[in-house]
Order: structure tokens, then C-alpha cells, then sequence
């Protein structure tokens, strides 16, 4: 029987398998961030370890910093303390750190492919879940823990247990106005916040093919939203083409490249291989997703309505009423009536380039609702200059947005950006937990085209119609 | 770290399914760099508001004194990588939480339930039937033998006991409290032989 793509690199990363069964992997790239390798750079100094590989290891700064004009000058005390020991651990242990002066600095899983960092068939890891957004070049990206992180720095390998694996198939052509965002909304709605849980996802057919790389990125992403341990994407030309892009510093060049080309046309699930779960999609029945409760599996089309609490799948009545609540929302109410204070357009999920010139597409030449506050981000100072450079900037604050600098901003409540107290939200990111975006905000994930409609519309809008 | 052999005592129970690592300990609390001071996080925003406790939050009951299993939901501890969130739950004063399979949905997200493993907390997944009798009898006592992976509830019906999965690599860790990078470095001359035979590891610049 043949192979999964997931079943390929795992046998060619088995350092050794162990005598309790688990599996020695090894791990080829390791993705560093302020806020959960500060304990790990702790554990390696009290027991007198060094990082095994430096050169294999990448630091930046994303979760906590301020992405206003005082973004040099951080005045939270725990923020500037975390940054600080960011800048001092990789400078003791030898690893490259792009810090807030650098002009590659950037979310962790926006600036690994930027940076030629991530490569197909490769195994890589980070203290953070979204890891798996890594897995649209074919690398196997998962998130960790921070006992994890500090075994990984020593060994550079971990101690796996093989997932099991998933196939999520999307077939047809995706209908105008519906986005990559909306094809992974749809599939953990349909599969549940849980549902892939001790899998690894391999994402196929047709519309996965004819996504660009920034679409890919967004759904393996949410991977983890489905409870799953990674997200897969089997590399093709547009891959190549992106790693051999001429800015990418850390991909291979030249009889290197050659090399690696010929390996990464090999990264395909065999024909006869079989995977333990399937689900299938025709992206024909697809329109614009909105959630409505607290977790991504709370999701529903722009043109439904609000459920009522005993007619959502994998969720207990009393759990979608206590959502609802939270939300300040009522059963029957048409998601189009629902108002907006805040968009947020940014993180790991929607931030780059073609993200923005979506969003910049729907805002140009009209204005914010007034009330609505619209912030801009940027995942990485690339993609800012870039945006720049093409005046998408001038776009959005024509047209009332706020244009910031790189960070995961408000995808989470832990930089200055959040959502007050019942403030409700449109958002790009990937989570709409209770308080992910500050105590008490209410959270709805779309894709940048309706975050962008509902910034001029004040409510939700179907995209689509949207002349 | 403390190893984990057999624990029996006093558990409390949150009626609450899918409880993602934001309500565990919300983000703003992970700026510190100690590994320390989690366990009075331990789900702040669904214990009080506006600093006022809600007397009914499980932890602020009275039965909570003294408690160190917690028996919730499917699916606990989906959401981020955060570590913190174990750390909140074991320095609490939990050595064990306690969660059912339902269906496809397992009792754990995939890293909160690694994340355990490495700090001492054992993650007890059984099934919907089991945690549903142990709501029943709200707060009760159980025991977790880990050598012979049952857990076993004091209920006034008589002993229950069911079995759990737990990996046969995590169970030796946890039995003898090891040091897990210490036991992977003994395998340096593996490692040293597949960077060898892997040469491409090593990026361009
Ligand atoms: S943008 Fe959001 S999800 Fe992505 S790394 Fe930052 S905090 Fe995590």
C-alpha cells in the first residue's frame, strides 16, 4: 500500500524509535517567539545545556508588541521585560533574532516562509499552535509546548507519537466572493471544533489546487481550530515558485535548489494510499462564512440566521446558549443584521499581501461607517513596505482605516490593540473565544473581503452583493 | 519533576465543553517569564467579573478546598500551544482532570494533553457514561492508578473503575519522574548519525 504525503516525512525524519514506542523525530526548523520560550531558555541554562542547533533556529517578536507609531518604545512593563529576555536568551544561545528594528520582523508563521525558512517536505516546529500554517508548503508544522520548545533547543528532536491522518477533500471551483477563509470555516463547522483531534490533515482537490499560496497558508492555519495536530498541502509550482522567489534568504540556490527540487516532486500521497478519516466538499454549495458563538465550529453562512441552541451540531444546548449570551445575540437573528464596532484586519490567518488587496479592493473609494473603527495590519514590515509600495496604504486611510505596523495585534488580548467590554468585532484571525480579543469582546471571523464590507456597510454583508 | 504513581482524592466538576486554553488563563497573563504564580490565573475570567468572585464558579465553591482532580467536558484544553495553562491548572493544587471521549471528540486537545504529560498532570480520558456518574455524585473521591491505568471513583453506589489510554513512553516518564531531555541526549550519537545522513537540514544563509 502506498504512502500519505504526512507518512512520507515522518519516515524520513525517524531518528530513532524508542524503546517506549514513541519516535525519535527529528525536527528541522525551529520557530521562536517572546512569549512561550522564556521558561525554555530558563531550563536549558539551570541544567547547564546548549542549543544543539543555533543555525536551525528563528526568533522574532510578534504576540506583545504595540503596533502603533510607540511600537519602539514599549511601555508595558511585562511586555518590554518578555521582549528584552527575547533579545538577551538568542543573543546567549547564538540564534538569529529579528527584533522590532528589524525590517524583517513579523508574525512568527508570517515571516518562516517570507524568509525561505519554511520548505516543503521539512519537519518544523514553534511554541504556538498556528504552526500549522507552515504546512501549505508540504512541512510537516505543528505547535508545541514550552517543555517541548526547551527539548527541542537541547535535542533538536522531539518525542512523537504518530497522528493518524485526515483527508479533507474541496472539489469544484470556488464561487466569486467566497475565499480560502471560507472554505476552512466551513470544514470545521462541518467537522467540529474537535473533530480532527489526533489527525493530521492532508488538504486536496481541485479548489485547494487552484489556491495561491496566501489562500493555502489560511487554511492549513485553522487546522488546529479542527482540533487537528497539523495541516497538510502537497507542494506544486506555485510552492516552488514562492521558495525560489529572489528575496527568500534561507531557501536553498543554485545545485542545492536543483537537489531539493527533484526530493520536493516527490512529496504527493501515493495513489493507493489510504487515509483513517475522509470528508469531502464541493466548493459549488460554498458562500461567505460568518461565526456567530465562541468557537470556530460556530460558524454559518452570511445569508442564515443565528441558531437556536438545539439545532448546532457537536455543541450541548446549554454550551450554544451560554455562546449566544456571551455574544449578546438571539436566536433567529439574521447575520446580516448584526452591527459591527471594530474590524480587524491582520494575523497569521489574513495578513498578507493578497489579503490586503482584497480588503483594499472592497474599501476603495468608500468610506468606514462612522463608529466603526477599522485597523489595518500588517503581518510582517515586508508586507507593510510592500502594501506601500503599491499605495494600498493610502487606500485605507482614505477610506477612515487605520494602517499599522507588523504584530499579531488584535487576533489576541495581549498588546495594547483589543476589544473593549461588549465591543463586537469582525475579524480576520482565527479565534473567537471569550476574551481572545479582550475581556468581554465579542468576537466574529470572516475573511477580509467581509471584514471589509462590513467596515462600510457597520454590519455584516454578503460580500457578494456587494456592488 | 514530581512523579505521578497513584493518586486518590477529592474531585470537583465544570460543566463545560470545548474549554479552550484563552478561558483556562487568558493571554494577558502570559507576559511573565517565570514558570511560577499561574495557579491563582487559573480561569480568571470566568471566576470573577470586575474583581468580584462568582460564588458559583466551581473553584469558588466551598468544596473546592482541598480538591485535586478536576472532572469536565470533551475537547478541554483546545485552542493555543500555551503551556501556562497547564501550569495554572497543576499549581492550583490539580494533579488529574478527568474528561470523556464523546463520538469522534476526544476528552483532550492533542498539545494541552503533551503539555500534561511533561508537568506532571495527568490528562484521564474515559467515557461519557463514567464522567456523567461522576457529575452525579459532585464532589466525590477518586483514585488514578497510572501503573495499572484505571481510575477508580468512590461513588455510594460502590467502586466504578474504568481504564484509560495513556502512552507507554509519557506513563514511564510520569511513574519515574524523569528527566525527559536528559534521557533523549543519551541518544546524541542517533542524532549526530542522522544529521550526518540527512545533510539538507542546514538552511542557505
Ligand atoms: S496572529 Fe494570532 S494566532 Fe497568529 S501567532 Fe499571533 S496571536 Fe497567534
Amino acid at each position: 500500500m502506498g504512502k500519505t504525503l504526512y507518512e512520507k516525512i515522518w519516515d524520513a525524519h525517524v531518528v530513532e524509535v524508542l524503546p517506549s514506542g514513541e519516535t525519535l523525530l527529528y525536527i528541522d526548523r525551529h520557530l521562536i517567539h517572546e512569549v512561550t520560550s522564556p521558561q525554555a531558555f530558563d531550563g536549558l541554562r539551570l541544567a547547564g545545556r546548549p542549543v544543539r542547533r543555533p543555525d536551525l533556529t528563528f526568533a522574532t517578536v510578534d504576540h506583545n508588541i504595540p503596533t502603533d507609531d510607540t511600537r519602539l518604545n514599549v511601555t508595558d512593563i511585562l511586555s518590554r521585560t518578555q521582549i528584552e529576555t527575547l533579545k538577551r536568551n538568542t543573543a546567549e544561545f547564538g540564534v538569529p533574532y529579528y527584533g522590532l528594528e528589524s525590517d524583517r520582523q513579523g508574525i512568527v508563521h508570517v515571516i518562516g516562509p517570507e524568509l525561505g525558512i519554511t520548505l516543503p517536505g521539512q519537519t518544523m516546529v514553534c511554541g504556538d499552535s498556528h504552526t500549522s500554517t507552515h504546512g501549505a508548503f508540504g512541512s510537516l508544522a505543528f505547535g508545541i509546548g514550552t517543555s517541548e520548545v526547551e527539548h527541542v533547543l537541547a535535542t533538536q528532536t522531539l518525542r512523537s507519537v504518530k497522528s493518524k491522518t485526515y483527508s479533507v477533500q474541496v472539489d469544484g471551483q470556488l464561487p466569486v466572493g467566497v475565499t480560502a477563509k471560507d472554505v476552512i470555516l466551513r470544514v470545521i463547522r462541518d467537522i467540529g471544533a474537535g473533530g480532527a483531534t489526533g489527525h493530521v490533515v492532508e488538504y486536496r482537490g481541485e479548489v485547494i489546487r487552484a489556491l495561491d499560496m496566501a489562500g493555502r497558508m489560511t487554511i492549513c492555519n485553522m487546522s488546529i481550530e479542527a482540533g487537528a495536530r497539523a495541516g497538510l498541502i502537497a507542494p506544486d509550482q506555485k510552492t516552488f515558485d514562492f521558495v525560489t522567489a529572489v528575496d527568500r534568504p534561507f531557501a536553498p540556490k543554485g545545485q542545492a535548489l536543483e537537489a531539493a527540487l527533484e526530493r520536493w516532486k516527490t512529496l504527493v500521497t501515493d495513489e493507493d494510499a489510504q487515509f483513517d478519516t475522509y470528508y469531502h466538499l464541493d466548493a459549488a454549495e460554498l458562500v461567505p462564512q460568518v461565526t456567530w458563538g465562541t468557537s470556530p465550529a460556530m460558524t454559518t453562512d452570511v445569508t442564515a440566521r443565528v441558531p437556536e441552541p438545539d439545532q448546532v451540531p457537536f455543541v450541548n444546548p446549554q454550551d450554544v446558549e451560554r455562546a449566544l449570551n456571551y455574544m449578546g445575540l438571539k436566536p433567529g437573528t439574521a447575520i446580516e443584521e448584526i452591527p459591527v464596532d471594530v474590524v480587524f484586519i491582520g494575523s497569521c490567518t489574513n495578513s498578507r499581501i493578497e489579503d490586503l488587496r482584497a480588503a483594499a479592493q472592497i474599501l476603495k473609494g468608500r468610506k468606514v461607517a462612522p463608529n466603526v473603527q477599522v485597523l489595518v495590519v500588517p503581518g510582517s514590515q515586508q508586507i507593510r513596505a510592500q502594501a506601500e509600495a503599491e499605495g494600498l496604504d493610502r487606500i485605507f486611510s482614505e477610506a477612515g482605516a487605520e494602517w499599522r505596523q507588523a504584530g499579531c495585534s488584535m487576533c489576541l488580548g495581549m498588546n495594547p490593540d483589543q476589544l473593549k467590554p461588549q465591543q463586537r468585532s469582525a475579524s480576520t484571525s482565527n479565534r473567537n473565544f471569550e476574551g481572545r480579543q479582550g475581556v468581554g469582546g465579542r468576537t466574529h471571523l470572516v475573511s477580509p473581503e467581509m471584514a471589509a464590507a462590513a467596515a462600510v456597510a457597520g454590519h455584516f454583508v454578503d460580500v457578494r452583493n456587494f456592488a | 519533576m514530581e512523579p505521578f504513581v497513584k493518586h486518590t482524592g477529592k474531585y470537583i466538576t465544570f460543566d463545560r465543553a470545548n474549554t479552550d486554553t484563552d478561558a483556562i488563563i487568558p493571554a494577558r497573563y502570559l507576559k511573565k517569564i517565570e514558570r511560577v504564580g499561574y495557579g491563582e490565573l487559573l480561569f480568571m475570567d470566568l471566576k470573577q467579573k470586575k474583581g468580584e468572585p462568582l460564588p458559583d464558579f466551581p473553584l469558588n465553591r466551598p468544596e473546592a478546598e482541598g480538591a485535586s482532580v478536576l472532572v469536565t467536558r470533551q475537547n478541554f484544553g483546545c485552542g493555543s500551544s500555551r503551556e501556562h495553562a497547564v501550569w495554572a491548572i497543576s499549581q492550583w493544587g490539580f494533579r488529574a482532570v478527568i474528561a470523556p471521549r464523546v463520538g469522534a471528540t476526544p476528552g483532550f486537545a492533542d498539545i494541552f494533553r503533551n503539555n500534561s504529560y511533561k508537568n506532571g498532570l495527568l490528562p484521564v480520558e474515559v467515557s461519557e457514561e463514567f464522567v456523567n456518574r461522576l457529575f452525579a455524585h459532585s464532589p466525590g473521591q477518586v483514585t488514578i492508578d497510572l501503573e495499572a491505568r484505571t481510575v477508580t471513583a468512590h461513588l455510594p453506589e460502590g467502586d466504578v473503575t474504568e481504564s484509560f489510554p495513556v502512552p507507554d513512553g509519557a506513563r514511564e516518564m510520569l511513574l519515574k519522574g524523569l528527566d525527559e531531555i536528559g534521557l533523549t541526549l543519551q541518544f546524541a550519537s542517533a542524532i549526530d548519525a542522522y544529521e550526518s545522513r540527512h545533510p539538507e537540514v542546514a538552511p542557505a544563509a
